[in-house]
C-alpha cells in the first residue's frame, strides 16, 4: 500500500442488484478529515455506494479501503464506520441514553467509561436534558441528533450520513446541516454524506462526487463544480442553466453542432449598449424572492437571466450580455468562453 | 346539557335513538354476560330451581367436592402440565419458522403460511381421526406425549402467524443500525429483533396457551381413557355430576385465560410497536 490514504478509498467498485448494474467500476478517494458528498438523483447509486462503504452490501468487484485497511469482505459490525440512517433508526424501546450507549456496551466497555462518553457526546449534540426520554417522545430534529450522537460515540474512522436532513423541515434543515458541518470540522472526522439536494451538498462539503447512473460524473470542490462542470449532466444538475444547441462566439450563440450552457446569473440586461451586448426584449418576469427570473428574447437565442437590481418590465427593450458560457461536445466540456 | 359526552356521542341523538341504543346494549349484555353470571351464581348455590330469580341458598360444598374428587384434581393437574409444555415446544418449533417467513423470501413461503391457515379450516375431528390411526401404530394413544402433540397442532397457527407479523413489523434499518454499532447477527436478533417483536410473541403465547388449555376434541380422542384434562373431564362431569360441579369446573377452566388476557391486555390493545420510530 504505497499511497493508501488514511481516509476512504474505493477502487473499481461494481455492484449488481437484481441483474442490473447499479454501480459500475466506481473509484473514489476521500482524504482523512474531509467531508465528501455523494450527490445525484434517486436511483443513481449513491445510497448503494454508501451501503457498500458501511458493509451492508458486498461489491461484486472492487475494493473498499478504510483507514488504510481492506474491509471489502467485512460485515458492518467489523468496520470502523458509523452510519446515520435516513430515518434515524433509533431503537424505540431504549431511552436516548441507552441508544447512544448501545455501541459501547457491545464493545464491553466499563460502566463508568460508558457513562462518561455518552454524557460527553450528548453534551456535544446538546441533548443531555433528553437522556431519559424515549425516541418517540422527542422531535424529529432531536431524533436526528441522537442518531448522530450514536454514531459519534463510536469514534469511527469514517462517519456515513444517508440523507440525514431529508426528514426535517426547511428551516431546521439549514440549521442542522450547519451543526453537522461544524461538528465534523471540530472533530476532524472523515465523512461521506449522501444527498439529492444540491444546496445541501454545495454548502456542506469539501468535495462533491456528482453521480449519474452508477458512475461518478465529476469529483471536485463545490466552486469548481459550479464554475467548470465537466459534463453537460453536471452543469444541468448543479445550479440553473440555459441550454442551447449550437456554437458560441463573440458573446452570442451561433449555428453549430455543440451544446452551449449559460448560467442565468451570467446573463445581464441593460438599457444601454456595451461591448459584447446584443439587443434583447423582456418577455416574462418571475419574482423569485431575492432575485427575479427574467426571460429575454434575443436574435440568437432565448435566455433566462437572474437579475436582482434594476429589474426590467415585460416588453422593455434593451441589450443583454453573456459574460460566460460553457461549451459541450458529446456531453463533455470542451471550453469556457 | 348537564350530561358529559360518554364517547358514543349520544347527546346529539333524540331520546328515541338513545332508548334503542340503550335497549340494544342491555340486550347484548344479557346474552353475553347472562350465562356467565348464571354460572358464577350456580357454583355457589345449594339449589336453584325454576322459577326462582335467585339461588335457594349459598354454599362452598361444590368447590370442596371438586378438589376432593381425585379424577378432577388429576384433570386439573394434567391441564397445567400439558398446556405450558405445548406453548414452549410450539415456540421452539414455530418462532424460527415465523422469523424465516418474515425476513426471507424463500420459495414456497406463501404456500407455507397459507397452508398453516388452511389446515385449520377443515373440521378438526376428521383430521384427528386420521391422526389417531397414526398414533395407534406409534403407541401414542393414551399417552401424555400424544396429548401434547395433538394440542400442539392447534397452537401452530398462532405461533407462526402472529410472531411472523411481529418480526416483519421490526424495521430492517433498526437491525442494520445495531449491526453498524458493532453487534453480531445473533446479538442483533436477541437485543433488537426479538425484543421488539416480544409483545407479538407474548400475545401468540397467550393465544396458544388458551388454545391448548381449551382443546377438547383431540385430547379426548387421543387421551381417553388414560389421560383427562379439564375440558375432557367436563364431558363426563356434565353427564354424571350435579350442574353446580360443572359450574365450578367452568370457572376454574376460565381462570387462566382471564388472567393471561388481563396480563397481555396492554400488548393486545396498545400499539407499543408503533411508538417511537418511523416506519417508511
Amino acid at each position: 500500500m504505497s499511497n493508501a490514504t488514511q481516509g476512504l478509498e474505493l477502487i473499481g467498485l461494481t455492484k449488481v442488484l437484481g441483474g442490473r448494474v447499479i454501480i459500475d467500476n466506481l473509484n473514489l478517494t476521500v482524504e482523512k478529515g474531509e467531508m465528501v458528498s455523494l450527490l445525484g438523483p434517486s436511483g443513481c447509486g449513491k445510497t448503494t455506494t454508501l451501503r457498500m462503504i458501511a458493509g451492508f452490501l458486498i461489491p461484486e468487484k472492487g475494493t473498499v479501503n478504510l483507514a488504510g485497511k481492506d474491509v471489502t469482505k467485512l460485515g458492518p459490525e467489523k468496520r470502523p464506520s458509523a452510519m446515520v440512517f435516513q430515518n434515524y433508526a433509533l431503537w424505540p424501546h431504549m431511552s436516548v441514553f441507552k441508544n447512544v450507549a448501545y455501541p459501547l456496551k457491545i464493545r464491553k466497555m466499563g460502566k463508568a467509561e460508558i457513562e462518561k462518553r455518552v454524557h460527553d457526546v450528548l453534551t456535544v449534540v446538546n441533548l443531555m436534558h433528553h437522556k431519559d426520554s424515549r425516541p418517540g417522545q422527542i422531535s424529529g430534529g432531536e431524533q436526528q441528533r441522537v442518531a448522530l450522537a450514536r454514531a459519534l460515540v463510536q469514534e469511527p474512522d469514517i462517519l456515513l450520513l444517508d440523507e440525514p436532513l431529508s426528514n426535517l423541515d426547511a428551516k431546521l434543515r439549514v440549521k442542522v446541516r450547519e451543526d453537522i458541518r461544524d461538528l465534523q470540522r471540530r472533530l476532524g472526522i472523515t465523512t461521506v454524506i449522501v444527498t439529492h439536494d444540491q444546496d445541501e451538498a454545495l454548502s456542506i462539503s469539501d468535495r462533491i462526487a456528482v453521480m449519474n447512473d452508477g458512475r461518478i460524473e465529476q469529483f471536485s470542490t463545490p466552486q469548481e463544480l459550479y464554475d467548470q462542470p465537466a459534463t453537460e449532466y453536471v452543469a444541468n444538475f448543479i445550479g440553473s442553466l440555459n441550454r442551447i444547441e449550437g456554437g458560441y462566439s463573440d458573446g452570442q450563440v451561433v449555428p453549430g453542432s455543440e451544446v452551449v450552457g449559460i448560467r442565468p446569473e451570467d446573463v445581464s440586461f441593460s438599457k444601454t449598449q456595451v461591448s459584447g451586448s446584443y439587443p434583447a426584449t423582456v418577455e416574462l418576469v418571475v419574482p423569485r424572492g431575492h432575485f427575479h427570473e427574467v426571460y429575454l428574447k434575443r436574435a440568437d437565442a432565448s435566455l433566462r437571466a437572474f437579475i436582482s437590481i434594476d429589474v426590467p418590465k415585460v416588453g422593455d427593450t434593451g441589450f443583454s450580455k453573456v459574460s460566460k458560457a460553457l461549451v459541450y461536445k458529446d456531453g463533455k466540456l470542451v471550453r469556457t468562453a | 346539557m348537564a350530561k358529559r359526552d360518554n364517547g358514543l356521542n349520544l347527546q346529539s341523538g333524540s331520546l328515541i335513538t338513545r332508548f334503542f341504543i340503550g335497549a340494544f346494549v342491555a340486550f347484548m349484555a344479557v346474552f353475553i354476560l347472562g350465562p356467565l353470571v348464571w354460572l358464577a351464581l350456580q357454583a355457589f348455590s345449594t339449589t336453584w330451581t325454576f322459577p326462582n330469580l335467585k339461588p335457594d341458598g349459598w354454599t362452598l360444598i361444590w368447590w370442596r367436592r371438586v378438589f376432593e374428587t381425585p379424577s378432577m384434581v388429576e384433570a386439573i393437574r394434567n391441564s397445567f402440565i400439558t398446556a405450558p409444555i405445548v406453548v414452549l415446544v410450539s415456540a421452539v418449533i414455530c418462532l424460527p419458522a415465523a422469523y424465516a417467513a418474515a425476513r426471507y423470501n424463500y420459495i414456497g413461503r406463501r404456500v407455507f403460511l397459507i397452508g398453516m391457515f388452511a389446515a385449520n379450516s377443515f373440521p378438526k375431528l376428521g383430521l384427528f381421526a386420521s391422526i389417531a390411526t397414526l398414533f395407534y401404530t406409534l403407541n401414542l394413544m393414551g399417552t401424555m406425549l400424544g396429548v401434547i402433540i395433538i394440542q400442539l397442532l392447534g397452537t401452530i397457527i398462532y405461533m407462526t402467524w402472529i410472531p411472523a407479523a411481529a418480526f416483519a413489523a421490526v424495521p430492517k434499518n433498526l437491525e442494520e443500525a445495531a449491526r453498524d454499532a458493532g453487534a453480531s447477527k445473533f446479538r442483533v436478533f436477541r437485543g433488537i429483533t426479538l425484543r421488539m417483536a416480544a409483545p407479538g410473541i407474548l400475545v401468540a403465547m397467550v393465544m396458544s396457551f388458551i388454545s391448548a388449555f381449551d382443546e377438547a376434541q383431540g385430547t379426548y380422542l387421543v387421551g381417553s381413557p388414560e389421560i383427562f384434562t379439564m375440558p375432557t373431564e367436563m364431558y363426563s362431569l356434565v353427564l354424571t355430576y350435579p350442574v353446580q360441579i360443572a359450574a365450578v369446573f367452568s370457572i376454574l377452566l376460565a381462570v387462566p385465560s382471564v388472567i393471561l388476557i388481563g396480563l397481555a391486555r396492554k400488548q393486545i390493545i396498545g400499539g407499543q410497536l408503533a411508538e417511537g420510530f418511523q416506519i417508511k
